[in-house]
């Protein structure tokens, strides 16, 4: 491998990290909340990225408009999720709550595939990310460089929401004791919705970028960097958000790596993350920044 | 007669008359109702196999699919005769000696059974050192390298290409066969100590382990029989369907299972039977919804992938209203007939 080389991939890794990072943090959260695994989180992805297609091609909006709104749709379609499917069982046993988050994620699935068709529609990637730059003698699409700077960017406002804000500190204290925080006259629920708003969104900016780097949009495109993105959240030490974002960074830029080191292995790709996965519980069940396991009852 | 007697006198009575209606249908009934019937006990076989484990240990394992892909593949490769197998290994030569090898069918169903035993057995070690969420990734992440392994051993199982031709073994007599066998093999473990054994570890892990249940043992018991029925399933179902690839054991079977046992009850042998029977013939009827229909003044298009939709749509609405299903955790067996029979007689 030369060095430019390497240096290209060293940036799609960064870049494909990115992305996990921003779908991670939404696991991370509502895990840290309600002990939950959202299995529908990923599906939030295709949510968003349908949104911003429909957005430009039927209502023939600006990419600058209709990205922020199918943003903040994908938002409400996260609490309108917990509202749902998980808030009926919040004192329900916990297998009822995961099979009714892997329903969830396939009715979402199932219902675009109903109304949208299982046909790939392809995103339209507006001008200003269709760029190509070139950067020390790379030839690297600005969309690669744009998403690490967008995630900065919106994790940096999400840290800001989470250690500064009211909103924020009763997040934290509901991640820490549910029936403690409930005491302290905080609404639970107004907080988990909070919670899902702020994921959603986050996922909804990833699977936009998602969208344009990978422009084939069908109503399965979310499981696997759901999945991933998943595993990137373990890896880190779930409930973290930093440590959300370390993860995945670590396994985008692993993943891009161990293709380019190694090409045979490409058809492999996807089995990775679980092996990953596997070693991460067998060897540091609480990842690199988490603590040690606390079961909430 | 004493009760004991008596409850295996009846369970015989009713073994004989399935059968007796098997053999009706497969004398009298159509190919599509003999189909559906062996549909039927492949799905029950799978759902009673996977309650045991999901139902009855109270862990939500989500890679059924993989065992049953081991399963398929296995009994696959071992029925298909030396040139068969020459001629769908087009892209790449299939490994000795797997190209020399030809075994009846019965044999290859029992290596399915005992092949997906033994991968369950090796990743059981990483699976049962966690619990919750953690396993059901753990093990969805296992059937999904397992899918990832069936595309890129090309030398092994063909890749995306699957497999074609394989002979059509399967019939009513062995589906059933195995199904019954399932239910028996799964009933006696439940109502002996190792069932109580796995209930008390679903209710209370900790409280369990302080009376002496070593968890890891007995769950691995289950994990193992389980595993041992899934592919003994798969086999079945390659046999079945005659042609396999990686895409028929996608999460999407593990998902079918799960609707399955959550609608039967989650824990209830009977209720997964229940659970299969119904989605195999629901599975048909909803085919319907898919079609276009002509109501004379309006046609309604097909809309494909609708019966998907209302099965996560009915999942969904059984576990958020009616979390325990149509049998919640009661069985009904003979025991349970005579003592009401005896409650009537005496009141």
């Amino acid at each position: 491998m030369t060095s430019t080389i390497f240096l290209q991939q060293l940036i799609n890794g960064v870049s494909l990290g990115s992305l996990y990072a921003l779908v991670a943090i939404g696991y991370t959260m509502v895990y840290g909340i309600l002990r939950l695994i959202n299995f529908a989180h990923g599906d939030l992805l295709m949510v968003a990225a349908y949104a911003a297609i429909y957005g430009i091609a039927v209502f023939a909006l600006p990419w600058y408009v209709s990205f922020p709104l199918a943003v903040l749709f994908t938002g409400l379609t996260g609490i309108l999720l917990d509202r749902a499917a998980y808030k009926p069982l919040r004192s329900a046993p916990r297998i009822s709550l995961l099979i009714s988050a892997i329903g969830a994620s396939f009715l979402l699935e199932n219902l675009a595939l109903v109304l949208i068709g299982g046909v790939p529609k392809a995103f339209p990637r507006p001008e200003p990310f269709d760029r190509v730059v070139d950067l020390f003698g790379l030839r690297i699409q600005v969309l690669t460089i744009y998403t690490p700077i967008v995630t900065l960017v919106l994790l940096l406002a999400l840290l800001y929401i989470v250690h500064r804000t009211k909103v924020g500190k009763a997040m934290r204290a509901a991640s820490r004791d549910f029936e403690t925080t409930r005491l302290m006259g905080i609404n639970v629920d107004r907080i988990i919705s909070v919670t899902f708003l702020l994921g959603s969104v986050l996922a909804a900016a990833g699977g936009i970028m998602w969208a344009m780097k990978y422009p084939q949009v069908n109503p399965f495109m979310g499981v696997f960097p759901g999945l991933k993105a998943f595993i990137a959240a373990v890896l880190g030490g779930i409930g973290n958000i930093m440590g959300a974002v370390i993860g995945g960074f670590l396994l985008g830029l692993g993943e891009i790596l161990i293709v380019a080191a190694v090409p045979e292995l490409a058809q492999f790709r996807d089995a990775f993350a679980f092996v990953l996965l596997v070693l991460v519980l067998l060897f540091r069940p609480t990842g690199i920044m988490g603590e040690p396991f606390t079961d909430k009852t | 007669m004493d009760r004991d007697r008596l409850k295996i006198f009846l369970n015989g009575v009713t073994v004989v008359a399935v059968f007796l209606v098997l053999f009706a249908f497969s004398r009298y009934g159509t190919d599509y109702q003999v189909r559906i019937l062996n549909n039927m006990a492949i799905f029950i076989t799978l759902a009673v196999s996977y309650n045991l484990v999901n139902g009855y240990c109270g862990i939500l394992h989500l890679g059924p699919n993989a065992f049953v892909a081991i399963g398929a593949y296995t009994s696959a490769l071992l029925t298909m005769t030396p040139a068969e197998k020459q001629m769908n290994f087009i892209i790449q030569p299939i490994v000795w000696p797997l190209n020399v090898i030809e075994v009846p069918f019965v044999l290859s169903l029992l290596a399915a059974g005992l092949t997906a035993t033994l991968f369950a057995f090796l990743i059981s070690f990483p699976v049962f050192r966690v619990r919750g969420d953690y396993l059901a990734i753990v093990t969805l992440g296992f059937g999904e390298v397992v899918r990832v392994l069936c595309n890129a051993l090309q030398n092994v199982t063909n890749g995306p290409l699957g497999l074609k031709g394989l002979s059509p073994c399967t019939n009513l007599w062995w589906t059933w066969g195995v199904a019954v066998l399932s239910i028996a093999v799964i009933s006696r473990l439940i109502h002996s100590s190792y069932g109580r054994a796995l209930k008390a570890i679903r209710e209370d892990e900790t409280a369990a382990r302080a009376m002496g249940v070593d968890p890891f043992q007995h769950l691995l018991l289950a994990f193992l029989i389980s595993a041992f029925f899934s592919g003994v399933a798969g086999g079945l179902l390659a046999h079945l369907i005659t042609t396999i690839s990686p895409t028929l054991f996608t999460f999407l079977l593990t998902f079918n299972l799960l609707i399955m046992i959550v609608v039967g009850g989650l824990g209830s042998t009977t209720g997964a039977v229940i659970g299969a029977m119904l989605f195999a013939w629901g599975g048909e009827a909803l085919r319907i919804v898919e079609k276009p229909m002509d109501l004379g003044f309006v046609i309604i298009p097909g809309i494909p992938g609708m019966r998907m939709v209302i099965f996560s749509l009915l999942l969904m609405l059984v576990i958020l209203f009616a979390r325990r299903g149509i049998m919640g955790r009661s069985e009904l067996n003979w025991e349970v007939i005579l003592t009401r029979l005896d409650r009537l007689r005496r009141p």
